[in-house]
């Protein structure tokens, strides 16, 4: 319940963060949303001698299409996402996703950087960020690097950020009008994780079928898992019933889920293929498709 | 009974709560908002094994560090004799654990603080050497000869507990021997935990100056902890005063003594401080008085046309490592014998076995009246597998087997005078309500389509309101209930009772009883509890015994004061007593309705102008012995479709007609049942306390012990019916468990109606998405 | 470890003291600042008892560091009564017996307060979503729901008049 003793450094600037990061090595953490770190400390999970808190840097909490992308700044919170008429347009796989994480209060501090920098497979946005096919920017001592959301999630906890490095932006490849997604997450009550969850971005071409296909799943093994064969067999092929059902189990011998409290492993593959299947034939309604 | 004005607010009245203002403003006075000079801070060493024994602990680097006033173990309070205590269940469990833990979380060793946070470094400074013994949790291997024997301390060793019967064994065999249709129900009601939002706690004041022990503390029974604390801590008892202040939630978790609390109460003497412990959330979970863990066996004979003949129960009880039921003395499970429920069953019988296991201590809680949750879900489920057996629609056959209402008072086989009942009323409101009919016509046609429906109906009676001095006593002390009221002189009232709220309304109830009884309007009328300063001597509240028994005693307690307020009258207006008319608030003169006097008038010359001879003032005091429990009942329909890709079940309508006698405050009551449905719609679908096979606790927080928010909960119907007590004063008979004694099997049998037609005719609670999911993919259709 | 000023304007007055980093925000409201309107329910940020108004956002103040509150606005359910009239989610929560214990109450009405301060016209489904960081055992939310929908109402009708 009590967390053990810090100390705390509230840098300004992205470079500040850096350079105490760079100082403190192992013994520090970031705290940004601080709503999955937090509750570790309080259960003295995490131990970090040194919080260094981000929440005073400026410039980090927009949402703007540019260049090609939709970007989102590493300190833009779940409520700003699930609030954004931007996104709930043309990214409606994010409002999906972002309204589910947790509760309302959590979303009020939690951050969509701070979500996929916990490399927690339990989390999520990374299953909509695979789905998208995203990619992040991670800003340290050697300046910043963009890293494809496919290299990101390395194993459970971990991901490719140097321990000095900062997510300080994430990019969305701009969606355009026939291309959408969906997220469908099953929890056992609102502000569970996810017992099994899938997110679907389909984009469609002038003949209606399906030209790109993305799915990611949450919780369903050591890291977010891309629904790789599913995704493969869908590409070129109309999406009607059979197509989508067909994805879907494919999706499903994608997932590595373990059997714990929130169920045995075979229901949650039975699971992924249904909310795949729920997903891919939402997103395919929102791109305009016929079924 | 005269109905009053909504400004006296009598009876029947919806008069908005008294209490409300200080809650709203957030002035409520919580035990954790207790706040005194030099306070100080206990926090709980536990142990991480579920059994093991301590080979050593080592508390010299926690004394040293930083605030740290006190590190108590199991060894410095065996030299006070109170490294145990006795449990309210002819037992005792280990305050600070001497020679071995016996679960995980078991209190090892208290350290105390200048603050909270210092306390909880220290915590993890304490070493204790352990050395771990094989492990028992399942309750079924308790008896087995390879067994660990847990409990070293009891003479006779065995992880035996009890074994209890009642009924006629044989004449409940032969029945069942003979009878044409039989069916026979496992059925486990699990763990479970009652979790109030408030956890549990106390702030213990030695004043040295005058030895007065004060203590808050979070307790649905302050008496009878206060009495507890003077045997046990040879503290004399006018020297320690139990402050319950306001309490949030206590749903049965309240009621036992916790080892936090002793541990508070040494230090404090010890330091000559006031030393405060409030538990985690976790440590609630894992360590408090838990519920349930049943394991049940149910057999019912009848008649081919569905008239039952016998009932035949078997229960294995998992009391954990120590029995700290909280529950009447002579009853080891409680009042489960209410499980012939309400059904005329000719002959019944009724065994319990409890066992003990590595695993948090306790067994009785959680808003079930003495085991009659467990009990009602299991007539309940098994009166369905009945109607399965014999194809007949559940509805009808219960109303088939109901208790008439002219046999009542009845008498079950199993040795309850049930008080009165209208069965069939509450059953045809329900089905009307519902529209059952038109449900069964939709099932029919959707299942057609593969689509599935279901309808569970639960029909219950419960058994409240302990109870009888000649048979009801917790630890000895009698289960009478206290009310004493003083009228002021300008007609206002104090009154004070042994019961005490945990958010059930008692500030603004008992009043009403009041108001009725004399007229003094309800708002005029403060309402005390919880200070044994102060107030009468109680049992308390639980097991929805506030109304029958403080209820009566408020009542009779009032009578008492008319009859003082009659002969004033008589007095004021020059009359003879005989010759005088009441309602609510006046006497007057039989024939010439003018010549009156208010209460008001009555109270101020109970001051100023008293017939000679008469002692002055104007006040009372009853302790009131019931002379039988009460037995509210009700017809529970819920209607429920599952998803067939996901196994979620979702309840699409609830309705609950109840019928708890008159009542005092309709919206207080609604309340009530909202409350307790949404217990019960946890405990059904999501809610469990489990243990692997090393002891380890799952589900010993909020993140996996699974409390419903505002978007799970269904949305409740209620509607009810007025059979009232015919022995209580004012026809009353309790309600706050009913919602969770009935609802389980009303949920249960909904989801099993729905796949009944696959040949399902059981699923254990909680009913999870991938309980359900499983049985749907044996079956071929998710 | 080292502590710090941290100073707050708490329902509308500056307030300061000093913080370890490790405090709680609910620790320094309830301890420190002495209002003890806002209760904790749990170690593992579910139930949102502990809910207060960081900058006008909900947020649960157990999982929140006192130091970081340093410059911010906190309101909590001591700042709804207004020159001693009670704001209409108190009036609704009484009118509508959305309280038993009371326990939940505060940090519901904050949530509550925050969910019709951006969507005064919710839908029932919209306020169970808004009041699901917030659990409580005693009401069943029915009556909680209906006692937010009273306020939204009065508010509405205060804002038009």
């Amino acid at each position: 319940m009590i967390p053990p003793p810090f100390e705390y450094l509230r840098p300004s600037t992205v470079p500040e963060a850096i350079s105490l990061l760079q100082a403190h090595g192992e013994d520090a953490k970031v705290l940004s949303g601080g709503q999955s770190l937090i509750p570790m400390m309080k259960l003295r999970i995490a131990r970090p001698a040194w919080l260094i808190d981000i929440n005073a840097i400026p410039g980090l909490d927009y949402i703007r299409e540019q260049d090609g992308f939709l970007r989102i700044g590493g300190l833009v919170r779940e409520f700003e996402i699930e609030a954004s008429e931007l996104i709930r347009k043309k990214y409606p796989i994010l409002h999906d996703t972002a309204s589910v994480i947790a509760d309302p209060q959590v979303r009020s501090l939690a951050t969509m950087g701070g979500n996929l920098a916990h490399g927690d497979p339990a989390n999520d946005h990374p299953a909509a960020m695979l789905a998208l096919r995203a990619e992040v920017v991670a800003t340290g001592p050697n300046g910043s690097r963009t890293i494809k959301i496919d290299d990101f999630f390395v194993s459970v906890f971990t991901t490719a950020l140097e321990p000095a490095e900062i997510l300080t932006e994430i990019r969305v490849p701009l969606a355009g009008a026939r291309s959408r997604g969906a997220y469908f997450k099953l929890e056992r009550k609102v502000g569970d994780f996810a017992t099994a969850a899938a997110a679907a971005q389909v984009t469609l071409d002038d003949r209606g079928a399906v030209s790109q296909a993305g799915i990611g799943l949450t919780n369903v093994g050591p890291v977010p898992i891309r629904g790789r064969h599913g995704e493969d067999f869908l590409r070129g092929k109309a999406p009607n019933a059979e197509n989508i059902a067909q994805a879907a189990q494919l999706a499903s011998e994608d997932a590595q889920p373990s059997s714990d409290l929130r169920g045995p492993a075979e229901y949650k593959k039975a699971l992924v293929k249904e909310l795949t299947r729920r997903a891919l034939n939402r997103a395919v309604e929102r791109a305009g498709g016929a079924r | 009974m005269t109905p009053t004005t909504p400004e006296v607010g009598g009876m029947g009245h919806s008069i908005k709560r008294r209490e409300d203002p200080r809650f709203l403003q957030g002035k409520g006075n919580y035990v954790d908002d207790v706040h005194l000079p030099r306070m100080v801070y206990g926090q709980v060493v536990r142990s991480p094994f579920a059994h093991a024994r301590i080979r050593g602990i080592n508390t010299e680097a926690a004394k040293k560090a930083p605030g740290v006033l006190a590190v108590i173990t199991g060894e410095d309070l065996a030299k006070a004799n109170l490294a145990w205590m006795p449990t309210l269940f002819h037992d005792k469990q280990m305050v600070l654990a001497t020679g071995k833990v016996l679960f995980q979380a078991q209190e090892v060793a208290f350290v105390v603080a200048e603050t909270q946070y210092q306390a909880a470094d220290a915590a993890e400074l304490v070493e204790v050497d352990y050395e771990e013994l094989p492990v028992l949790v399942d309750p079924h291997r308790a008896l087995d000869a390879n067994a660990p024997v847990l409990r070293e301390d009891r003479e006779e060793k065995s992880n035996h507990i009890f074994h209890w019967e009642v009924g006629d064994r044989q004449a409940t065999q032969k029945a069942i021997q003979d009878a044409p249709v039989k069916v026979a129900l496992d059925a486990v009601f699990q763990r479970c935990h009652p979790a109030p939002l408030e956890t549990c706690g106390c702030v213990a004041d030695l004043n040295t100056a005058t030895g007065r022990l004060t203590v808050w503390l979070t307790s649905q029974a302050p008496h009878a902890h206060r009495t507890l604390f003077a045997l046990v801590g040879g503290i004399p008892e006018e020297n320690i005063r139990v402050i319950s202040p306001d309490i949030g939630g206590g749903f049965g978790n309240k009621v036992p003594i916790y080892p936090g609390y002793v541990c508070a109460v040494v230090a404090s003497l010890q330091l000559g401080r006031p030393v405060k412990w409030i538990e985690t959330r976790s440590e609630n979970l894992q360590s408090t008085g838990f519920a349930r863990d049943y394991h049940m066996t149910a057999e019912i004979a009848a008649d081919r046309d569905g008239k039952v003949k016998a009932l035949r129960v078997k229960t294995l009880a998992d009391h954990g490592a120590f029995n700290a039921a909280a529950q009447p003395s002579k009853f080891p499970a409680g009042l489960f014998s209410i499980c012939t429920g309400s059904y005329d069953f000719p002959s019944a019988f009724c065994e319990v076995d409890g066992v003990y296991t590595n695993k948090a201590p306790g067994g009785i809680a959680y808003r079930c009246s003495f085991r009659v949750t467990e009990a009602a879900y299991l007539i309940e489920r098994a009166t369905d597998s009945l109607a399965y057996e014999l194809k007949m629609d559940p509805a009808e056959l219960r109303r088939k087997n109901f208790i008439p209402k002219e046999t009542f008072p009845y008498r079950s086989p199993l040795g309850w005078t049930y008080d009165s009942g209208n069965y069939d009323a509450a059953m045809k409101l329900a089905l009307d309500m519902i529209g059952y009919d038109d449900l069964r016509k939709e099932q029919a046609e959707k299942r057609k389509r593969g689509e599935l429906m279901g309808i569970g109906v639960s029909s219950f009676t419960e058994i409240v309101g302990a109870g009888p001095a000649h048979t009801f006593d917790i630890v000895g002390i009698k289960m009478f209930d206290s009310c004493e009221i003083r009228v002021h002189p300008t007609g206002k009232a104090i009154a004070r009772l042994g019961t005490k709220s945990q958010g059930q309304g008692h500030e603004t109830t008992f009043p009403q009883i009041i108001a009725q009884e004399l007229g003094i309007p309800a708002n005029d009328i403060l309402l005390e509890e919880g200070d044994t300063d102060t107030a009468p001597y109680g049992l308390g509240t639980y097991a929805s015994r506030s109304t029958p028994v403080a209820g009566a005693a408020t009542a009779i307690c009032a009578r008492k004061i008319r009859d003082k307020a009659r002969k004033i009258a008589a007095h004021l207006l020059e009359a003879s007593e005989a010759d005088l008319e009441w309602e609510p608030g006046k006497f007057y003169v039989k024939g010439a309705p003018s010549k009156s006097k208010t209460i008001q008038e009555i109270a101020f010359a109970a001051y100023t102008n008293l017939p000679e001879g008469m002692e002055a003032g104007l006040e009372a005091v009853d302790y009131y012995d019931p002379p039988n429990l009460t037995f509210p009942f009700g017809t529970y329909i819920c209607v429920v479709d599952i998803d067939k890709g996901t196994g979620e079940v979702k309840v699409r309508r609830f309705v609950a007609v109840d019928d708890c006698g008159n009542i005092i405050n309709p919206m207080i009551v609604e309340g009530q049942i909202h409350g307790g449905l949404t217990e019960g719609f946890a405990i059904a679908f999501m809610q469990l306390i489990s243990y692997d096979e090393q002891g380890n606790v799952q589900g010993g927080n909020f993140m996996d012990y699974l409390l419903p928010t505002a978007v799970e909960t269904p949305h409740w119907e209620t509607g009810k019916t007025c059979t009232p007590s015919p022995h209580h004063p004012i026809g009353a008979k309790g309600v706050g468990e009913s919602p969770n004694v009935g609802s389980p099997a009303a949920f249960v049998n909904a989801v099993v109606d729905a796949l009944s037609h696959l040949g399902v005719r059981h699923i254990d609670m909680p009913v999870t998405p991938w309980k359900v999911w499983q049985i749907l993919h044996q079956n071929g259709i998710s | 470890m080292t502590a710090r000023p941290v100073h707050v304007t708490l329902n509308g007055a500056e307030r300061e003291a000093m913080a370890e980093p490790r405090l709680l925000l609910i620790h320094f409201i309830r301890d420190v600042l002495q209002q003890t309107g806002t209760h904790l329910g749990c170690d593992t940020t579910n139930c949102g008892a502990c809910t207060v108004l960081l900058d006008g956002r909900p947020i649960k103040s157990c999982t929140y560091f006192a130091v970081q509150a340093d410059g911010k606005k906190i309101t909590t359910v001591e700042g709804l009564l207004s020159n001693g009239k009670m704001h209409p989610l108190q009036e609704g929560f009484r009118e509508e017996h959305g309280l038993q214990c009371g326990f939940c109450t505060p940090g519901m009405m904050m949530s509550a307060l925050a969910l019709l301060e951006r969507n005064p016209d919710p839908s029932e489904a919209e306020i169970r979503a808004g009041i699901s960081g917030n659990l409580c055992r005693c009401t069943g939310y029915q009556n909680i729901v209906k006692a937010i929908q009273y306020a939204a109402a009065k508010m509405k009708k205060g804002a038009t008049a």
